[in-house]
């Protein structure tokens, strides 16, 4: 469903726009060196690579949390600074505290946050914009439930409802689909696929490297560096995903369309051997 | 004995209204910080903070100064200390919390020590005195309860925010560790409303019991801060009639009242809990 479109179309207006980025924490060697890749417009990029590459450091770059050392990054144009209304974060599922008392309904307000001003309240407009970003994800039946009584599928569903309330044009997810099963996993990308149709532009950082060869419309691999950036079809190859996860990975099946790391689950040889 | 009487005697005299007035503010106070120390896991943090006011209290005891204000200091120093230590990963937090305490209260117990004699006041901070509340200081708690209460009211949105995603708040632009720090410093704040009443040792009590009881009932922390306010301010009447009629300790008899409510409750809603399955299963 992805590469039907023109990745190469230039003239395509750039959602987000990283350029000879490097990045990092002050007394550590950089976490990102020279990174440079887009994500046009109503199209959802892939990011992929090992843990430690630098894709939270990317994301702190993009949300303006922590200042490029060099290089920049611009959403819709424009530097991170004046950007934040525009983009969305969706943290990995393992980042929020699910037991705490609020209800589905409270957490997708949360997207409609925008500047502190003591005792403000949300808005007619802000809870009108929850209603409907939570029947957008199909939950209109427990938006009062409390968010710990959920299921896996239907908290990340939240957690995406949440950024369609903050009205966001790009979206940025973070492992949405960590721990969950196929059918569920299949449910969210058509959520995420309907939101593209509509224009929103999404980066997702996966391990799901199937997933991103058959939804997304640009593959960017990253470990430290970009390894690889381009429709997933010329980027997830055996030598560019050999070199972002640092060892051999073997692709397998009719298309050689799933990929595993050499010695590890390979088919026929249980792990631990 | 009629029950009119029974119930109006205690109030007829000022000590009680005053111990009452005390309780009410340190229910408000410890429910509203409470919530969030119950649903945060912040329990340690609390108690260590309670301790800690005792080096506070009583370098301000020696030196002639408002003890209140003591504490207060020695409070919220603590809770900055204990927010920068869990910021900083070098030392896990639970141990960071136990240095400060351990050592705020040895440098209490070290200044008394020091003193020859009986110091009945400092012994009341540390098991509490309800019965001594004075005008004076149930103005200090009224201020104090104020400005906790007021700044939950101003950055409710906030506070839940950073309780519940602070990935994401942060990626939104809320300035999540002035709000972390601001919780401590609120801790900080109600263990101080609640020392002169409750005591060093109780006080914890007051920010989880209630809150606790609460939680098993609601789910939503407005309905659990307002629910948690009328377990305090009961278990508060229950503990004063107790302590007036039988002669027992104000302090404790609160505390345990509020105890018996917890379990009460927590007995109800696991029976509640546990037949929710067959009822599932029937439909």
């Amino acid at each position: 469903m992805a590469s039907d479109r023109e990745h190469a179309d230039t003239r395509r207006r750039l959602a987000l726009e990283v350029s000879g980025l490097w990045a990092g924490y002050p007394g550590k060697p950089p976490a990102l060196e020279d990174v440079s890749f887009a994500v046009p417009e109503g199209e959802m990029v892939g990011l992929v690579g090992p843990n430690g590459a630098g894709k939270s450091t990317l994301f702190k770059s993009i949300l303006g949390i922590i200042r490029p050392l060099l290089g920049e990054v611009r959403v819709f144009g424009n530097p991170v600074s004046e950007t934040r209304a525009d983009v969305a974060y969706t943290p990995q599922v393992e980042e929020v505290d699910w037991e705490f008392p609020v209800s589905v309904h409270d957490v997708v307000l949360m997207g409609r946050w925008r500047g502190s001003r003591p005792f403000r309240r949300w808005s007619r407009e802000d809870r009108d914009a929850a209603e409907g970003a939570i029947e957008r994800v199909g939950l209109a039946e427990l938006a009062n439930r409390q968010v710990g009584e959920l299921s896996g599928g239907q908290r990340r569903r939240v957690l995406i409802a949440r950024s369609i309330a903050r009205g966001a044009r790009l979206l940025l997810l973070d492992e949405p689909f960590a721990g969950l099963d196929a059918a569920v996993e299949y449910d969210l990308l058509a959520i995420l696929d309907e939101l593209t149709d509509e224009g929103c532009s999404i980066l997702i950082a996966t391990h799901d490297i199937s997933c991103v060869a058959s939804a997304c419309h640009g593959a960017c691999c990253l470990n430290r560096r970009v390894q690889g950036y381009g429709p997933p079809a010329d980027v997830l190859t055996e030598d560019v995903l050999s070199r972002t996860f640092e060892r051999a990975l073997v692709p397998v099946g009719a298309d050689r369309e799933f990929i595993v790391a050499e010695g590890e689950g390979t088919p026929g040889r249980p792990e631990g051997g | 004995m009629e029950l009119a009487e029974w119930l109006i005697a205690p109030y007829e005299y000022t000590f009680m209204r005053r111990a009452l007035a005390s309780l009410l503010i340190v229910s408000l106070v410890g429910s509203v910080v409470g919530t969030f120390v119950v649903h945060k896991g912040l329990a340690a943090s609390g108690s260590g903070l309670a301790h800690a006011t005792l080096g506070g209290v009583a370098i301000a005891f020696v030196n002639g100064a408002s003890v209140a204000l003591g504490a207060l200091v020695a409070a919220v120093a603590t809770a900055l200390g204990i927010g920068y230590a869990r910021r900083t990963s070098r030392v896990s937090y639970d141990t960071a919390i136990a240095i400060f305490f351990v050592s705020a209260f040895s440098l209490g117990i070290l200044v008394i020590s020091r003193r020859q004699t009986y110091t009945p006041d400092l012994i009341s901070f540390v098991f509490g005195d309800i019965l001594g509340v004075s005008q004076a200081d149930l103005v200090g708690e009224l201020i104090l309860a104020v400005v906790v209460v007021g700044f939950v009211l101003a950055f409710y949105r906030e506070l839940v925010m950073v309780a519940y995603d602070p990935a994401m708040a942060s990626a939104v632009g809320v300035r999540t560790a002035f709000f972390e720090f601001s919780l401590l410093v609120l801790i900080a704040v109600a263990v101080v409303v609640a020392l002169q009443a409750i005591g060093i040792v109780l006080v914890t009590a007051t920010l989880i019991i209630p809150p606790a009881t609460a939680s098993l009932l609601s789910r939503r922390i407005s309905r659990i801060m307002a629910v948690s306010f009328l377990i305090g301010a009961a278990s508060s009447l229950v503990g004063l009639y107790a302590s007036f009629h039988a002669g027992v300790a104000a302090s404790p008899a609160v505390v345990l009242t509020a105890t018996a409510v917890f379990a009460v409750v927590l007995l109800a809603t696991s029976l509640r809990r546990t037949r929710l399955p067959a009822a599932a299963a029937a439909e």
